[in-house]
């Protein structure tokens, strides 16, 4: 819906030379300013945007830790004690940068979850939401190559662990997993390729963002209703309105974050990682950071043997194929409505599927013993379930609400029909489904 | 179109084509085999290293965790009772039925005493002890066998380091060593 019609005229005899040879202003404007978006997006559609800066403020922030770091095992853990310590603001940069790991999933997920809820996924956004899910992976893989950095102990434990995941390949595991540490064992080798990774991933994910948005522009914005954009009137140009609201949810979410900074910057840490690692003593508990924990808890429910698969490659396969399966989803949910306010029993599912998700977090972060292995058994049966029972079965068999003709008739309808009512009345009592 | 394209002699474009594209493919795979190549181990890493270690201050019922290759291998004294506790267990109750001792032949049954140091030696246990599920370090004399306790993902191993209860896939490996005399022992 963007291409064909620009509507950018440069103004000044410089404007019209740069467009004549290179009219990026011209992308500028009809992307971020003309652009139109639906008219009813409401905040979990500001997160898009918060992810950008995101990803911006770990780029800066890293760079400049960069500068500091030493990534040599004897000498990592005490570079970034001398961060936090010596360093002129050293404290609030790496704050700044753990934290925001953190806050970059938190946004990740509501923007994920709610591209499930809206059935952003379906046609024609299959790209879109693979494009995502890419961007999603290569996060993970940045985020832990990111936490075996400080050299603590939960760094080495972790990337102990998450290496040996490789090794349940069959034939070839052990050569990948020494591939991968440069190796026997996490070491000084593997220090420094996580580093060189850390460093390069950043830049991967920024590409695929611009493919991801790209193909956001061509299809544009999916809404709440789910319905197509049809006529101008379902539209608002993206200057002022989404600017602003954008704008709006990014400073909310800045302000939690540095919360979280300022005030509990170790909240969403580990203390174990305050000690220095040692390989020939595993902490307690070895517990991933809290954005891994719900696969983390499907990893480890696989406690039995499937046939000629032994629990260690089942709890592996499980594990990726919780990731894998997003990839899918624009196949597996053969519902025509897109929007779950449409759909009563998906609804239903749906927030069953994020209490599970949440449920899988907590059992994560608890030790792998009695009724939390079974708890996290029944939690991933039904992880898999709503995606390969739940989400085709439903399409078939669920009888969908009545869908407005148009998003500004759904717009006028929330609002009460009749024009002319204070915007703050109607909003009232029935207006969410 | 085909028909023409068919037909046509081969000619000088043809073949700077096919030698052009192979010359491509053989390059890029030479090129991107050094890059593979420089992630692996190299021969100061791999180089299979030998250490001897001092046993003589084990009373039964110590251990102690010897370095090797970047990985802890654990030397245990066992008491009769742990001795006794492993040799009751019937091989049919094992995970992994097999000994995983690369002294022994690779398919020699996990009974007692092809997991510890044999016949004369059966108090010695020596592994190494790295969880075989994902690599983590078990706690020693823990879990419901009264062995090791791997505390990442909760599997239980039993005196002789057997695989008893989790989702570890085998038996804790036991390394090539030998007694050099009664006191030491070379592993590697």
């Amino acid at each position: 819906m963007s291409e064909g019609h620009s509507t950018y005229t440069p103004k000044t005899g410089l404007g019209r030379w740069v467009d004549a040879r290179m009219p990026l202003p011209r992308l500028v404007y009809d992307s971020f300013i003309a652009y139109p978006v639906p008219r009813n997006l409401n905040y979990a559609w500001t997160f898009g945007g918060i992810l950008s800066i995101m990803l911006v403020a770990q780029i800066l922030t890293g760079i400049v830790l960069a500068m500091h770091y030493i990534s040599d095992t004897t000498l990592a853990f005490g570079s970034v004690e001398k961060i936090m310590r010596d360093v002129n603001s050293g404290w609030l940069l790496r704050y700044l940068h753990a934290n925001g790991a953190s806050f970059f999933f938190i946004a990740v997920y509501i923007h994920i979850f709610r591209g499930l809820y809206y059935g952003s996924y379906k046609a024609p956004r299959e790209l879109l939401w693979i494009l995502g899910c890419i961007i999603y992976l290569l996060m993970m893989a940045t985020g832990f190559m990111g936490y075996v950095l400080p050299w603590g102990q939960m760094s080495f434990w972790g990337a102990t662990v998450i290496t040996g995941f490789f090794t349940a390949i069959p034939l070839v595991g052990d050569w990948i997993q020494q591939l991968l540490l440069g190796g026997f064992a996490v070491d000084n080798p593997t220090l420094n390729r996580f580093f060189a990774l850390h460093y390069l991933l950043p830049f991967m994910i920024a590409g695929v963002v611009v493919l991801h948005i790209w193909a956001l522009h061509v299809t544009g914005q999916n809404n709440p209703t789910g319905i197509d954009v049809k006529s101008k009137t379902d539209t608002v140009a993206f200057t002022p309105y989404a600017t602003v609201k954008d704008a709006l949810g990014m400073v909310v979410f800045l302000l939690v974050y540095a919360y979280f900074v300022f005030y509990i910057p170790n909240y969403l840490g580990h203390p174990d990682n305050y000690v220095l690692a040692d390989p020939l003593k595993t902490p307690a508990h070895i517990v991933p950071e809290w954005y891994f924990l719900p696969f983390y808890a499907i990893l480890r429910a696989i406690t039995f043997n499937i046939g000629p698969i032994d629990s260690k490659l089942g709890g592996v396969l499980a594990m990726f194929g919780a990731i894998a399966v997003l990839f899918f989803v624009p196949w597996l949910d053969t519902s025509k409505v897109r929007s779950a306010v449409y759909r009563p029993w998906f609804r239903l599912f749906f927030w069953l599927f994020v209490a599970d998700c949440i449920l899988l977090g907590w059992l994560g972060s608890r030790p792998a013993e009695g009724a939390y292995v079974l708890m996290a058994q029944m939690g991933t049966l039904f992880y898999f379930a709503f995606f390969l029972v739940i989400m085709p079965v439903l399409g078939l068999v669920e009888t969908p609400r009545r869908l407005p003709n148009s998003i500004t008739e759904a717009v006028l309808e929330k609002n009460g029909g009749a024009g002319g009512q204070p915007a703050g009345v109607a909003a009232a009592p029935q207006s969410k489904g | 179109m085909s028909a023409t394209e068919d037909t046509h002699d081969p000619n000088r474009r043809d073949f700077l084509y096919i030698a052009t594209g192979m010359a491509g493919v053989v390059g890029a795979a030479s090129v991107a085999w050094p890059f593979i190549d420089q992630m692996r181990p190299d021969a100061s890493t791999l180089a299979l290293s030998t250490i001897e270690v001092d046993i003589s201050s084990l009373e039964p019922g110590m251990s102690l965790t010897a370095k090797w290759r970047g990985k802890p291998v654990f030397i245990r004294n066992r008491t009769q009772a742990e001795i006794d506790a492993a040799k009751a267990v019937k091989l049919e109750e094992l995970k992994d039925p097999l000994a995983r001792n690369a002294n022994l032949a690779s398919d020699a049954p996990a009974t007692d005493e092809e997991r510890s140091a044999g016949k004369e030696r059966e108090n010695w246990l020596v592994m190494i002890g790295v969880c075989t599920h994902l690599g983590c370090i078990p706690l020693g004399q823990q879990g419901d066998f009264g062995g090791w306790f791997c505390p990442c993902h909760g599997s239980h191993y039993d005196t002789a380091g057997r695989i008893r209860k989790g989702p570890a896939p085998e038996n804790m490996a036991v390394p090539v060593f030998e007694f050099i005399s009664d006191t030491k022992i070379r592993i590697g």
